[in-house]
């Protein structure tokens, strides 16, 4: 094993989860009016619908079709024991991995062209978009050139990821894959680590609370009848920053 | 019974002169920002007009507030299904353009300018990009338009109205306009906490005050399309979501909102109502007829000892309760009924009430002989030529009402979910006290000619001095009666007490500066 691969697939995803951990925990706790997706739908509403819908979606399955490879590998592939179910699957992943491209050269194009953009676009929306259109490409190729990803990522990645969980990275197998599947990891890697410090960190506040919350919500500062009462003792009432 | 407290408001449009001082006020303390310049949290407009942001009213186009369905309520276009499948883009958010693009002029422009031919002129800029624009919509750009046919024809109040009693309004002699001040209305079924899905938005238990933590918004601008009065602001530098806050740092010092405060026409009266919280879900979901008699049935009187009681036992403060039997508001709304709220069908329950115009509605131009008065002038006196008298008379009493220029239905579709009597008793009230106060000061309308009109606003001439002098005479103690925030326990609800000195505060303790 090279410097090379030692460092995208044992040194970066590390630094890239500590960062993500460190930054994330830090931002949301210390700068947490700074913790917002940001939308510029205000400014420009119509080319936005174009960009941001199809890279969504497209990133919603992606997404999950990549952390169900990871959670439950021998489930995949026995549903891709089935020639059917494995076009089926492999054909709608291309799809969206298509439609999450499509959104994001939109979404650039729409960024760069609109003068009102300008004034709420700052560098780092410019390195999320070239990275995540480089990654979304390179998943592309992936698919396209080594088939069929969904089986063998849960054959060789999927004890991979768990081995750098287990800080115990296992490389053998890995670094005999293409260089493109090398460089997809590396992408991921520094996705996950510069989140915290984009936008991106909205990822983290998906409002699912909301599902099950009651739609009013009232608040009060305190029990009143609690803390008028004698018997109270005050341990039981402490106020909120304590 | 759940009894809680609830800073409510009362604007008399009788008394709006539209000067927007209010406006102004809010946006010196409160908008004077990056991002938050197009955002007038307090703002006037005139009706019949379009409005700020335009057409708001027009829920074809924004769905905002909540709708019927199936004798359940729910949000029109947001909530738990729709807002969540729309996160990613939201098809009825209004966009900067349906406000308008805030501007400034180059003012150094008109001082460092060579010396030329020509004067030099301070150009206009946006404030978002600042290159130079035509500006082409302001917040009050309708302001005394009305008649116009770009705004005034296109207000959405029209609805149910014909062709004929449309035009009627805007024949040059007969056309009238009032101004209509908004603010936050601070539901007690607000449509912007039920659509935040971070849940970044609430109502303040002590007070109702409706507020955004600033600190959970994530920029989802739900609440921008729920809130059907369009008095949830999206902040575009920021990233996050912006309201009137009923400048509540005020009122717990005691201060009245800067917009009340500052109103040159005395227009605006504040005060606590005690209301009853569980029937909120059942009150929103009437009939919309009903809204109105079942948003009242909520009101509760502070006076009975029942009342009392409940509210003592939900720790509800005595000088809370003492507020609100003091309250103007309870007065407006509940005792006299003279007020009411705007938009009800939209089922948010606003806690704003409107006393309903009635100068505009009650005058008439009519044609007159000004010959017997021309003899009575010196010869050398100007003289007028024009035939014609603004008679603001009212001698036929009701009569008037089915003849008034303004139609009812108009005033209805604003402030009555298109109820016209309710209105029209609304009027008679106003007229039957203008009526007993000619007579108490002028003395020329006969006792039984003003006991048949008090009769039939059914009121007494006791209620009726009172209502004058709530609304001619007040004082500013008497237009705004503040329950005590209690700051010694505030504090409380903020710090430990046991904390020694040099504690870094509470509240927000990072600047806001925008996200990465």
């Amino acid at each position: 094993m090279n410097l090379f691969d030692n460092f995208i697939l044992v040194v970066l995803p590390y630094v890239a989860i500590a960062t993500f951990l460190i930054g994330s925990i830090y931002r949301y706790t210390s700068r947490k009016f700074q913790v917002s997706s940001l939308s510029s739908q205000f400014l420009e509403g119509k080319k936005l619908f174009y960009g941001s819908v199809p890279f969504h979606w497209g990133i919603v399955f992606i997404f999950l079709g990549h952390l169900i490879a990871f959670l439950f590998p021998r489930g995949v592939l026995a549903w891709n024991s089935q020639p059917v179910r494995l076009m089926i699957l492999e054909i709608s992943a291309f799809m969206f991995g298509i439609s999450m491209l499509v959104g994001l050269i939109n979404l650039f194009i729409r960024r760069y062209t609109t003068p009102r953009l300008r004034y709420v676009t700052n560098y780092m929306d410019f390195a999320i978009y070239v990275l995540l259109i480089l990654q979304t490409f390179a998943g592309l190729w992936i698919a396209y050139n080594y088939r069929w990803g969904s089986s063998w990522f849960s054959t060789l990645l999927t004890p991979y990821l768990y081995s750098i969980f287990k800080f115990n990275p296992e490389t053998s197998a890995i670094v005999l894959l293409p260089l493109m599947v090398k460089l997809h990891i590396a992408g991921a890697f520094i996705i996950i680590g510069i989140l915290p410090f984009s936008r991106l960190i909205h990822l983290l506040v998906l409002p699912l609370n909301y599902i099950w919350r009651p739609y009013q919500q009232v608040m009060w500062y305190w029990d009143k009848n609690k803390v008028r009462s004698h018997k109270t003792p005050w341990s039981l009432q402490r106020p909120k920053n304590t | 019974m759940d009894v809680r407290s609830q800073i409510a408001m009362v604007f008399h449009l009788d008394k709006c002169i539209g000067c927007h001082t209010c406006s102004i006020a809010c946006k010196n303390i409160w908008t004077d920002r990056k991002g938050a310049e197009y955002m007038w949290w307090n703002n006037v407009e005139t009706k019949p007009g379009t409005g700020y942001p335009t057409k708001w009213e027009d829920q074809e186009i924004y769905k905002g507030g909540w709708e019927k369905r199936n004798d359940k309520i729910q949000l029109m276009g947001a909530g738990k299904r729709r807002g969540l499948t729309n996160i990613f883009y939201n098809p009825n958010l209004p966009v900067i353009d349906d406000y308008y693009e805030p501007f400034t002029y180059k003012y150094l422009d008109l001082i460092e300018s060579p010396e030329t031919d020509d004067q030099p002129t301070a150009r206009p800029v946006s404030l978002i990009t600042g290159q130079p624009i035509d500006i082409k919509m302001g917040p009050n750009w309708d302001d005394d338009l009305s008649g116009s046919p770009d705004y005034a024809r296109n207000d959405p109040n029209f609805k149910g109205m014909t062709a004929e009693e449309q035009e009627v309004m805007f024949q040059l002699e007969k056309m009238a306009f009032f101004y209509l001040p908004r603010i936050c209305n601070h539901c007690l079924n607000p449509a912007c906490v039920a659509s935040c899905p971070s849940g970044a938005i609430y109502k303040r238990g002590e007070d109702g005050v409706v507020l955004i933590n600033q600190e959970v918004c994530r920029a989802w601008r739900m609440c921008v399309t729920a809130c059907p009065y369009k008095k949830s602001y999206y902040n575009w530098h920021t990233g996050k979501s912006e309201k009137c806050i009923l400048c509540y740092p005020r009122m717990e010092a005691g201060l009245a909102p800067a917009c009340m405060h500052s109103c040159v026409g005395r227009i605006r009266y504040l005060g606590v109502l005690l209301y009853d919280a569980s029937k909120i879900e059942a009150t929103a979901s009437v009939d919309e007829k009903d809204l109105i008699n079942s948003q009242m049935d909520m009101l509760l009187d502070p006076f009975d000892e029942n009342v009392i009681r409940e509210a003592k036992k939900n720790g509800v403060a005595d000088s809370t309760i003492h507020a609100a039997q003091n309250s103007p508001i309870y007065k407006f709304v509940k005792e006299w009924k003279l007020a009411l709220p705007l938009h009800p069908e939209f089922r948010t329950l606003p806690m704003l009430f409107y006393v309903p115009p009635l100068l505009p509605v009650m005058a008439t131009v009519k044609k007159t002989d000004n010959t017997e008065q021309q003899d009575k002038m010196h010869p050398i006196a100007k003289k007028w030529e024009d035939n014609w008298l603004y008679d603001t008379s009212t001698e036929e009493l009701w009569g008037t009402l089915d003849q008034i220029r303004f139609p009812l239905k108009y005033i209805a579709n604003l402030f009555s979910a298109g109820d016209e009597e309710l209105i029209k008793e609304k009027w008679k009230k106003l007229m039957a006290v203008r009526i007993h106060r000619r007579k108490v000061t002028v003395g020329d309308i006969s006792d039984e000619k003003v006991a048949t009109t008090l009769r039939d606003a059914g009121m007494t001439a006791e209620e009726a001095d009172a209502i004058y002098a709530l609304t001619s005479l007040p004082k500013f103690e008497e237009r705004f009666v503040i329950p005590a925030a209690h700051r010694e326990q505030a504090i409380e609800m903020m710090d430990f007490t046991g904390d020694t000195k040099g504690d870094a505060g509470f509240g927000i303790k990072t600047k806001p500066v925008r996200g990465i």
